[in-house]
């Protein structure tokens, strides 16, 4: 008897260690795959990285110097599109969360979204070109890549938005109106800063995503080559997705650029990982003053 | 003008509902209720679950508004005023009837800011003032002597049962005039449970409360008149004693003996 239910257990034991190991197995693909990533950048592109490259335009038709154009233009698009985009996307999600009655408007709203997330960049850059540059005359600009960009990571910010406010406990909403707190009191008050968390995270993925993109500011907002930084919104710049591209696939010495290429490459990814760590530091600190 | 006390006997209801009819959706959930509850006395809410007795409390201050497609026909009156009129500013109403709910629930926000919340939100600034009113609602909800040091640490740190004092601290600062209780010790253990009873003896001087509860002692101990519901309809109503000692109808002897529900 007692032999038996062990057999029975050993097998549901064995079972239990096989599923979890394959499960550990799985996470740890994830987390080899930036491992790699970064390891194959840095091994490479190290060596490119020094102070010149760092605060210098490029030289000698872009076979030398730095990048400092493409570091500046690219902070300049992705913060101008989150921005543009973090109001736009919580003020929508707060709309369509917290107000809306759900009906078809509603529906029809969501449809919209949905689609918008599914949308390629590339159509993103050619809507910008189309709307933006060329019909609202903005030129290629960082207003109108930053636009593009913007309206490409709406979606996300506002599906990361609603899935905080969605989050928040309806006891908090009851708790705040019994209180004789009007509905805009109770969101402002109580829902968005149990929410700030989740939206900031939202925010860290746009904005990554942002800083990333190359095809939606190819036609918009990004040049081949410019020596000088921008003074206004209405500049064109370089940005570092778009060097990269410009470098590896259509540079006067591909071969001899590939550690410029690959330096740009670390540059970009320690950029949105810098980014990312202050706003997962500023969240962190938010959670604790609770 | 001078009164005598039989005159004071016969003082209206501080709050009632006159034959109210409550839906959700198609389904519904009150039938006909016309009830009275007099100033500063304790009036529970009995019955099964599922009876209409939370839906009840709800109508009182207008809570059951946030559901969608529910509605009410009917009069709930607080000092004679149909609260469902059209005129009637909701947010207002509910300044004056205060809600305390079934699980405690303070904001993740400090001790002082919980209880300080409803005066923010009504436009109260002055430091001193509200500073004094946290104090007095803390001491109200006799949970001061334990947070007076600690008021401006979060209120999630707190045990569920001084989370739910708190929870009624944050009701009184706005000084209302009626107090409704959902199950307001069912989360809570024995000793906390206590505390709250103790506390609605307390409180029932001041103000007028309606308390649902699911605890046939809890009723008995802290209740002046106690209303029986089945099915979203009013079985029997009465003064406490009565119904717990005498009960004029089977349904409701056979609830109170716990013969069912």
């Amino acid at each position: 008897m007692i032999g038996k239910s062990d057999t029975i257990q050993g097998r549901r034991k064995w079972l239990q260690g096989t599923m979890f190991g394959l499960f550990r197995v799985a996470a740890l693909i994830n987390g080899m795959a930036l491992l790699l990533v970064v390891y194959f950048l840095v091994a490479r592109g190290w060596r490119a990285i020094n102070w010149t490259f760092l605060t210098q335009p490029p030289m000698d038709s872009m076979t030398k110097g730095g990048i400092l154009p493409c570091i500046v233009g690219t902070l300049c698009l992705s913060l101008g599109a989150i921005f543009i985009a973090l109001p736009i996307g919580v003020a929508s999600a707060i709309y369509l969360q917290e107000y809306a009655r759900p009906g078809r408007v509603v529906r029809v709203i969501r449809l919209g979204i949905n689609n918008l997330a599914g949308v390629p960049s590339v159509v993103f850059g050619l809507f910008g070109l189309a709307f933006f540059v060329v019909y609202l005359k903005m030129g290629v600009s960082i207003l109108a890549g930053s636009l593009t960009l913007a309206a490409m990571t709406l979606p996300v910010i506002i599906g990361a938005t609603e899935e905080a406010l969605r989050g928040v406990p309806n006891t908090y909403r009851e708790a705040s109106l019994g209180l004789g707190a009007t509905k805009w009191q109770t969101i402002y008050r109580v829902v968005l800063p149990a929410a700030l968390p989740g939206i900031l995270t939202g925010g860290i993925l746009g904005l990554s995503r942002a800083a990333g993109e190359t095809a939606p500011i190819m036609f918009t907002a990004a040049v081949f080559y410019t020596p000088s930084l921008p003074t206004s919104i209405f500049d064109e710049v370089m940005a570092l997705p778009y060097h990269i591209y410009v470098l590896a696939t259509a540079g006067t010495d591909i071969e001899a650029t590939r550690p410029l290429q690959y330096g740009t490459a670390l540059v970009l990814i320690v950029l949105v990982l810098g980014l990312n760590l202050v706003a997962i530091i500023y969240r962190s600190r938010l959670r604790k003053n609770r | 003008m001078i009164r005598n006390q039989d005159d004071s006997m016969q003082e209206p209801p501080k709050m009632s509902t006159k034959d109210l009819n409550f839906y959700y959706g198609e389904s519904q959930a009150l039938y006909s209720i016309s009830l009275a509850f007099e100033i500063k006395e304790v009036t529970a809410l009995i019955g099964p679950s599922g009876c209409g007795k939370s839906t009840l409390l709800r109508c009182l201050n207008r809570m059951n508004d946030l559901i969608p497609h529910s509605r009410a026909e009917g009069g709930v009156f607080l000092d004679g005023e149909d609260i469902y009129d059209q005129g009637v500013d909701v947010v207002a109403l509910r300044r004056h009837v205060g809600m305390v709910f079934q699980k405690p629930n303070p904001f993740p926000k400090t001790i002082f800011e919980n209880v300080a919340y409803g005066l923010r939100v009504n436009g109260i600034k002055d430091k001193t003032f509200l500073r004094d009113r946290v104090e007095t609602s803390l001491k109200q909800a006799a949970l001061w002597d334990e947070v007076k040091d600690r008021l401006h640490n979060s209120a999630l740190g707190l045990s569920g049962g001084q989370q739910q004092r708190l929870c009624i601290a944050r009701a009184l600062a706005v000084e209302p005039e009626v107090v409704l209780m959902d199950e307001p010790a069912s989360a809570l253990d024995p000793i906390a449970t206590q505390k709250i009873e103790d506390l609605i003896h307390e409180l029932k001087t001041t103000y007028t409360i309606i308390i649902v509860t699911h605890n046939m002692q809890q009723a008995a101990r802290v209740s002046d008149v106690t209303a029986f519901f089945y099915l979203g309809k009013l079985i029997e109503t009465g003064k406490t004693e009565s119904i717990f000692t005498r009960p004029r109808l089977k349904e409701t002897s056979d609830y109170i003996t716990g013969r069912f529900g």
